[in-house]
């Protein structure tokens, strides 16, 4: 929940940080006394309307649950060496253990063809789904704001091209390029972020351009033209404050979708063999037929941690894009 | 995957699809639209034509290295598959050879099947086809249906019920459907047969050929129809919640046409005209879905190929299915816009 707290202000307000300075903002509040400065002025402002979506944010009960599902996972990422030791995962260090047990008060969530335990794999998958969804999600966010934003800004030839581009990789089915992408590259966690970064921004560049061009009508972007504002300090003052609540609402709901591709391309056998991810252990489940030899727990855990993840960000991304765009709340 | 589905569905705005990027300048003429589309997907083509030879040379490491990794091999042998498949000749000339290839349908030959690409590709398509038009028809009609029964009543249990389901729906892997489909209905019940597409023995040609494969149909059609089908509900609900407070309803209900009517006969139609665009672009992820669902269930189409020539890897053959499946779905998309404008006269001459 930290998360989504620390960016609704900016959902709201995405000057709020560009414009203020961290000095003035802290004596904002406190200069009730006196006349205000038209700096503390908007920070108050942007404070209240950040207090006003928090609770709308909270009246979304279903953004709320999926923001505590995706503070458990976190956690129990970032803290997997405590909970499970990582000698939990090694095959050399297991032979003692019975393979494939079920499910039982000795082994809770079974074992899997090497004896490990599945809730030790697990946690330790938590990890790789994480970084590699937040990691590839960061790179699609960065590529498609700024090929939207150039697509909607620039007119001509170069705006054409890009929109071409961004045509393009709209069209083409991302995962197909990012297993070509993965194939050639070396193995690894950074070939997928990149596999799944490069072929995933699209859609964001799409809604980004919409929304540029519905600011570059607006008649202050007009007086900045007039006054002589190059295109950088449009794009920079002007532009990126306008389009960044979608961009970060869009942000969550990528998160989920990059999960999804990240255990696609690991259960194709494209992910990094030596790490933990959701999508290996189903691919290690498959490569011993586990689905027809009744081995039903191998299959279970690890793809509902994949849905439970993927629709929190989703409940949370839909809770944050309402805010972000208050039209779709009436629907 | 299915990236942009969910913001797509979730924006009542983009309902229209990639009408704010390609939108036709209103009185536009049919030739100069046709020039454009085409010219459109022809520049796209190319672009899948040259990521196709880049991706797979100017990429670091060396395909025949990585052959070597895999099997040992000794540097005469690593020579020698190297000039068998020409890449010891310069840069230029591969990229000629390949050019050339790609329009006498000649796509190299597979390092592990040892056959012309080509004739893999043909082979391995109808399967494919198969499975992906059963599973987009199904999709498509019930997405449809459901989609619009769900905004006519927005707010009902129906519409959550069914706008819930479809967002766990996006939220399952498509694979992990699969082995669960394949675990419950062919590994415990037994009901379905466990891959494949013909049990062995059964005669081509016969009506137990044709229940058998059926039979074998079920399942991967199960799994591709489930995951594509809410991204069609929620495109047609946000197309006819935009519908519904439209004038023409009103007049339709004053004229004392029944609640049905003026559903099916006035607002479904008017709402599906933007859906059309977006159910042939979510056959692209219809077909990418083709990918896991036959490596699951042994169905041996293209996708079972991809995942053949990933795990092998077999690079030429994964550098022919990544530019037959990219130009099918380009030239989808091409119909789509073209079949777009003769469905819909508000785009043909506004």
């Amino acid at each position: 929940m930290a998360h989504s707290s620390t960016s609704q202000p900016s959902t709201s307000q995405p000057g709020a940080s560009k414009t203020s300075q961290p000095g003035t903002s802290r004596t904002g509040p406190a200069t009730a006394s006196g006349p205000a400065s038209p700096r503390a002025l908007a920070w108050n402002r942007r404070l209240a309307a950040a207090q006003k979506n928090w609770k709308v944010f909270l009246e979304d009960r279903a953004g709320v649950a999926g923001g505590i599902v995706l503070i458990l996972v976190v956690l129990v990422a970032a803290f997997a060496p405590l909970i499970a030791d990582r000698s939990m995962l090694d095959v050399t260090q297991n032979l003692d253990q019975p393979r494939y047990a079920p499910p039982s008060a000795e082994h809770p969530l079974g074992t899997d063809n090497y004896g490990r335990e599945l809730w030790a794999r697990l946690v330790w998958g938590a990890r790789v789904s994480l970084i590699v969804g937040l990691a590839a999600t960061a790179m699609s966010m960065v590529i498609g704001t700024i090929m939207g934003m150039a697509a909607g800004h620039f007119s001509g030839l170069f705006g054409g091209l890009i929109m071409r581009i961004i045509d393009f990789f709209l069209v083409l089915p991302s995962l197909l390029l990012a297993i070509v992408l993965s194939s050639v590259l070396e193995r690894g966690v950074l070939t997928i972020v990149i596999a799944i970064g490069i072929t995933s921004w699209a859609g964001t560049a799409r809604i980004v351009r919409a929304q540029t061009l519905s600011a570059e009508s607006r008649l202050y972007i007009e007086r900045a033209k007039v006054l002589g504002a190059g295109h950088w300090h449009i794009i920079r003052t002007h532009l990126l404050p306008a389009v960044m609540p979608l961009v970060l609402a869009n942000t969550t709901l990528t998160v989920g979708s990059a999960i999804i591709a990240e255990s696609t391309l690991a259960f194709l056998g494209l992910g990094d063999t030596t790490q933990q991810s959701w999508g290996t252990i189903l691919k290690n489940a498959m490569d011993v037929s586990a689905a027809t030899s009744g081995y039903w727990w191998y299959i279970l855990t690890p793809g509902l941690a994949i849905v439970a993840v993927v629709l929190a960000f989703t409940l949370v991304g839909r809770a944050i894009e309402a805010i972000a765009n208050p039209t779709l709340r009436s629907r | 995957m299915s990236v942009n589905a969910e913001t797509e569905a979730a924006d009542p705005q983009s309902a229209d699809g990639r009408e704010d990027i390609d939108a036709p300048p209103p009185g536009q003429s049919f030739g100069g639209y046709l020039l454009r589309k085409v010219g459109g997907a022809l520049i796209s083509l190319l672009m899948v034509v040259l990521l196709g030879f880049f991706a797979f040379r100017i990429l670091p490491g060396d395909p025949v290295q990585k052959i070597a990794r895999e099997r040992q091999m000794s540097p005469e042998q690593m020579e020698l598959l190297r000039a068998e498949y020409g890449l010891d000749k310069p840069l230029v000339v591969q990229f000629w050879d390949y050019l050339v290839g790609i329009f006498t349908g000649n796509l190299g030959t597979s390092y592990v099947y040892r056959q012309p690409v080509s004739q893999l590709i043909a082979e391995y398509a109808w399967p494919t086809l198969l499975l992906t038009g059963t599973a987009a028809i199904l999709a498509i009609a019930l997405g449809l249906w459901m989609g619009q029964l769900a905004a006519w009543k927005r707010g009902s249990l129906f519409d959550k019920l069914t706008t819930s389901t479809s967002l766990v729906f996006w939220s399952v892997p498509t694979f992990w459907l699969a082995l669960l489909l394949l675990m419950i209905f062919a590994g415990r019940l037994q009901w379905l047969p466990t891959g494949g597409m013909v049990s062995p023995g059964v005669e081509s040609g016969s009506l137990e050929y044709v229940v058998d494969v059926a039979k074998h149909l079920i399942l991967p059609v199960i799994t591709m129809t489930a995951v594509v089908y809410a991204q069609y509900l929620m495109v047609m609900r946000a197309s006819l919640l935009g519908e519904m407070s439209a004038d023409y309803l009103t007049t339709a209900r004053a004229k004392g046409l029944r609640e049905d009517d003026v559903r099916l006969k006035h607002a479904v139609p008017n709402a599906l005209l933007p859906t059309v665009t977006l159910v042939f672009m979510h056959i692209g992820g219809l077909i990418t879905g083709a990918v896991t669902v036959e490596t699951v269930f042994s169905w041996p189409g293209l996708g079972k190929l991809t995942y053949e020539a990933i795990s092998g890897p077999d690079l030429p053959l994964l550098q022919g299915t990544f530019v037959v499946f990219s130009s099918a779905i380009i030239i989808m998309n091409l119909l789509a816009d073209l079949i777009y404008r003769q469905l819909d006269p508000r785009v043909r001459r506004a």
